[in-house]
């Protein structure tokens, strides 16, 4: 199985290299669209600001690439936001894959620190990325931007208020959690992806 | 549900290897470094830190080496520190792989490192780790891991730090550390209370109730130890259970 990695201005897209290795898969980090289009599965994962990471993908085309993908494709963190309508972050307009616009959290309490960073719980999961799990499993969060509830949502997670912890929509995938970094259960949930 | 409250291990490095000093002196070995942190992992720590005390050039590029063996084989959140003076040092331990970067003595001597790393890498990888100790006058900070006073209140200096931009404060208690009589939670709890920032307490770990304590009264988002957990003093799974069992959230 081919999977590729999208190459683009985000950081901390190594840490998703190597959870796929841990799993036996060795992908290619790539912004040839060529590869793109080939690979079985695609990752569009990273760490950023959306402006900037949103206005990198347009110089590149990487941005009309990505919406035309047929292949299984999991955005995560940023790549979630990215391919969600509109950012509040940097007042950007991201790829509109997920028909939601990302808002700010904008915390009521003073014990709701923002970003929103560490392990939290996920709830109402639907779908194959969250095939055989339980109720309350906990996965790592580092982000200060969130979806709201929507149509697409298929799992959820509460801080502040309820929000998407993850998103899909036909072959497209998304987590604002971090797999790679959810120890076992990240680990299911990026099988499942990869079993798709 | 809520956040869960972090149990981190911390990890000093020398050389390659795991050592852990008791009031910062008196080194004793605690194994390979990739396969400790593997093992907390698997036992359910939240969060790694890895501290690098070698102070040759040659040391940092075995600690950068580490630091890629830990990306590869750990699938949890790392920190690493020590030695890190420059926005060089931060790209370097970044792309090798580490989540986060731990700063004190040079965010101390230049602040605006705090602001550059921010601006650079986002607010979420930069830690700023504090040694601070109470006198007659108040909580003061030091520099080069407890050995040199500085001037600097605990707390101005903490409000400062976020205001800067740093993304967690790892704040360690000099007169509660190594002496396992637990953590300096006065102390945290005015931090928490000041700062909209997550705070990390370090030093003072010596019992299951020691963690309990912080996260209740000292309101600590988290709860770095070492020594404990390397010499086989408080196993992991259980502190999580007890934890549970005294109604704080914990990932198990």
């Amino acid at each position: 199985m081919e999977v590729a990695i999208v190459k683009y201005n985000a950081g901390n897209i190594y840490s998703v290299v190597h959870a796929m290795k841990r799993l036996g898969v060795t992908p290619t980090v790539t912004d040839d669209p060529e590869m793109l289009l080939r690979a079985d599965k695609i990752l569009f994962p990273g760490q950023g600001e959306a402006k900037s990471t949103m206005a990198y993908l347009r110089e590149r085309h990487l941005d009309e690439l990505i919406r035309q993908l047929k292949q299984p494709v999991l955005g995560i963190c940023i790549g979630q936001q990215l391919m969600c309508r509109h950012s509040e972050e940097g007042d950007v307009d991201c790829l509109g894959i997920f028909d939601v616009d990302v808002l700010k959290f904008r915390p009521s309490r003073h014990e709701d620190k923002v970003p929103h960073m560490g392990w939290n719980t996920l709830s109402h999961t639907e779908g194959d990325l969250f095939k055989g799990f339980g109720t309350d499993e906990f996965v790592y969060f580092v982000h200060s931007y969130y979806v709201p509830l929507s149509s697409v949502t298929c799992a959820t997670t509460d801080y502040i208020v309820p929000f998407s912890a993850a998103l899909h929509q036909g072959n497209f995938y998304a987590t604002q959690f971090h797999p790679e970094k959810s120890g076992s259960v990240g680990e299911r949930i990026l099988q499942n992806f990869l079993d798709l | 549900m809520a956040l869960a409250k972090r149990i981190i291990p911390c990890l000093d490095i020398k050389d390659g290897q795991t050592v852990k000093g008791t009031n910062f002196v008196n080194l004793r070995h605690a194994g390979d470094p990739v396969e400790l942190g593997k093992a907390y992992s698997m036992q359910g720590a939240d969060e790694l830190v890895y501290l690098d005390i070698t102070a040759s050039h040659e040391g940092r590029k075995t600690f950068t080496e580490l630091v890629q063996r830990v990306a590869a084989e750990i699938s949890i959140p790392f920190t690493v520190g020590g030695g890190i003076n420059e926005l060089a040092d931060v790209d370097r331990l970044l792309h090798a792989g580490a989540d986060k970067v731990s700063i004190n003595s040079a965010a101390l001597r230049r602040p605006e490192l705090i602001d550059e790393i921010a601006k650079h890498f986002g607010s979420q990888v930069c830690v700023v780790a504090i040694d601070a100790k109470e006198t007659s006058e108040g909580w003061f900070c030091y520099l080069n891991g407890g050995r040199i006073p500085t001037e600097r209140n605990l707390f101005d200096w903490a409000r400062e730090v976020c205001s800067r931009g740093a993304g967690e404060i790892l704040f360690t208690s000099m007169n509660h550390d190594g002496v396992k009589n637990g953590y300096a939670n006065e102390a945290l709890a005015r931090l928490s209370e000041e700062l909209t920032i997550p705070v990390i307490a370090s030093g003072g770990a010596g019992s299951m109730q020691h963690f309990r304590d912080t996260f209740l009264y000292g309101k600590s988002d988290a709860a770095l130890a070492a020594s404990v957990f390397h010499f086989g003093e408080i196993a992991i799974p259980e502190l999580k259970a007890y934890l549970k069992a005294e109604g704080i959230q914990v990932r198990i």
